[in-house]
């Protein structure tokens, strides 16, 4: 079977807020020096979701696909030295600056250009924009089943079965292939490239396609195609004051609880 | 067709009611319908109306679209985002409103590729901006805010929960039901659920509770959570957890509060070996007051808390809900 797996490139969200910083006139981000580029987590463990199948005995054919900038190559990489099969890389400047929408159609044509795709997998949302859309909408724009917020993900003869998160529990789910799958982060760590699969994904296929290869129109992709309009992008107030309570483990229990009754919260 | 634009709710039942979500979100339509001299419906999709489209009305719809179909008891994704589609296609809204719940934001993003528009997930804040609908809504791990528009029609957003407040009902309200009956077949649903779990639930339920305590990964293990029960339950509040704790399955992973599990607004969060990164805050922020105890006096969680103690949870937490009693609580 053939696997794709969609990855974004963000930056490091495990960074400290300190290297957080935004220009609220650009409305972008402006990395702090030494602020890495990673491979978004949710998608890390979509990747990793691929290579547990592969590992549970399917026969897999791993392909990770992302869109982004050139320096995005380096997630590929990632996903290769984890130990997928080959990439896809879509940067192009006309995908630039899209939306979820325009990331969906872009990453749809580049799935059906790879052809006879069984299942696609994507984090269950990109850790720079929070969205949580384009799993969804590749679905809908494949003609696909979609199914969200998987913590397990098994192969059963032709049809995927998922543990998915919900508010108060789990439930169970059942898809005949194809199928779209987005990986929540309750699947578990995944795993760290080793020095073996390193040194192979340097041999490992990697395409490099442009719009004109996906048969894409320049209104369709990027800022073109985009629907949503980012009108401000702003860093939220943090409250000023902290008012800290000293003292031995019991005197600051007594005190507390006194500001806390005071304060007529218990 | 009036020209009035109109603001769709997308109801979820909890027992047959709409629940508080839903009533929070009928809240923000009725101030959006003001804004833009518009009005609001709801998409009621259920077996049966068990008076769930009354109670609609009686918390601020104008109209109800009831789609019956025993296929639409509880939430099934294939069937909720036709029948859903279907609703938007007869009310032509402005705006559809969803829930940010497991449910509403699996099918927002789904019903917006539908209806060939786009979506912004996770509201915070929906207002109407000189005519134009913004909608604000945290991201980059909640480190960030972002303002968004959306130029297709209808505009589809999901709304965290204890963003907005509900209206008083008022039986006295009159509106509008209309009944649809989709064809939803069953049997040629794509997708099947095998299996439903619910966590156990006793107790106080997070998205009600007053007073929340919450662990993180400072906890060092499960048996930390096993104190913060006691001080919950001496505060007679529920227990909570950040990302990291639920991951290592120190406590049920239907516990955790931030982007990618709950959001909640209680009066008090106690917030006990959690570092404060974005992607949690994003769910507790806008509690009332924020309790932080950390080993860690340079924890970011001491900048959003009001009342901080540097300290080892172990020594403090048995002698504060010593205190709690004590208060006779």
């Amino acid at each position: 079977m053939h696997i794709v797996v969609c990855v974004k490139q963000v930056p490091d969200p495990e960074a400290a807020f300190s290297q957080f910083k935004v220009d609220e006139q650009a409305r972008t981000i402006v990395p702090a020096p030494g602020l890495k580029q990673v491979i978004s987590p949710f998608d890390e463990q979509a990747v990793e979701a691929a290579l547990r199948l592969r590992d549970a005995g399917a026969e897999a054919k791993i392909t990770v696909v992302t869109m982004g900038p050139e320096a995005a190559r380096s997630v590929l990489k990632h996903g290769l030295a984890m130990g997928a099969d080959a990439g896809v890389l879509l940067a192009d400047s006309a995908f630039e600056n899209g939306d979820g929408y325009a990331t969906a159609i872009t990453l749809a044509a580049a799935i059906r250009k790879l052809g006879a795709c069984d299942l696609v997998l994507a984090g269950r949302q990109a850790a720079d924009w929070d969205a949580g859309v384009v799993g969804s909408g590749l679905g809908e724009l494949l003609g696909l089943p979609v199914i969200t917020f998987a913590q397990d993900v098994k192969i059963d003869g032709g049809s995927v079965r998922v543990e998915r998160v919900l508010d108060d529990g789990t439930e169970v789910v059942e898809a005949a292939l194809p199928a779209v799958v987005t990986v929540s982060n309750e699947l578990g760590e995944a795993r760290k490239p080793n020095l073996r699969e390193t040194m192979r994904a340097a041999r490992k296929p990697v395409a490099a396609w442009s719009p004109a290869d996906l048969g894409l129109a320049p209104e369709k992709i990027g800022a073109a195609g985009a629907r949503r309009v980012l009108e401000r992008l702003f860093v939220p107030a943090k409250r000023s004051q902290c008012e800290l309570i000293d003292g031995a483990p019991h005197d600051q229990a007594e005190r507390l609880a006194q500001r806390l009754r005071e304060a007529k919260l218990i | 067709m009036s020209s009035a634009p109109s603001i769709l709710v997308v109801a979820e039942l909890d027992a047959g009611a709409p629940d508080k979500h839903t009533q929070e979100l009928l809240g923000l339509a009725r101030s959006l319908a003001q804004a833009c001299g518009g009005t609001v419906a709801a998409a009621l999709l259920a077996a049966e109306d068990k008076g769930a489209a009354s109670a609609l009305i009686a918390r601020g719809a104008d109209r109800v679209f009831f789609a019956a179909h025993a296929g639409l008891a509880g939430y099934q994704a294939e069937a909720w985002v036709a029948a859903a589609a279907e609703i938007c296609r007869q009310a032509a809204p402005a705006v559809v409103l969803a829930c940010h719940s497991a449910c509403g934001a699996d099918l927002a993003p789904r019903l917006a590729f539908r209806l060939d528009t786009m979506v912004a997930t996770g509201c915070v804040e929906v207002a109407y901006d000189g005519g134009r609908l913004a909608a604000t809504r945290p991201c980059y791990g909640g480190n960030a805010r972002e303002t968004v528009s959306i130029k297709t029609s209808p505009a589809v957003l999901t709304v965290r929960p204890g963003s907005y407040d509900a209206l008083a009902p008022d039986a006295a309200r009159r509106g509008e039901v209309t009944r649809l009956e989709p064809q939803i077949d069953t049997a040629a649903q794509r997708v099947k659920v095998l299996e439903r779990r619910r966590d156990a639930a006793d107790g106080v339920r997070l998205e009600d509770a007053r007073v929340i305590v919450a662990g993180g990964r400072g906890l060092n293990g499960p048996d930390g959570f096993r104190v913060l029960e006691e001080l919950a339950a001496a505060l007679g509040g529920a227990v909570g957890a950040s990302r990291v704790p639920c991951d290592l399955e120190w406590c049920p992973r239907s516990w955790q509060i931030g982007l990618t599990g709950k959001t909640v607004r209680p009066d008090l969060y106690i917030a006990v070996g959690i570092s404060g990164a974005g992607h949690h805050m994003a769910g507790c922020g806008n509690a009332k007051a924020i309790v932080a105890v950390n080993t860690d006096p340079e924890a970011a969680i001491f900048k959003d808390a009001r009342f901080g103690v540097v300290g080892d949870f172990q020594e403090f937490v048995p002698a504060f809900i010593e205190e709690v009693r004590k208060l006779g609580g």
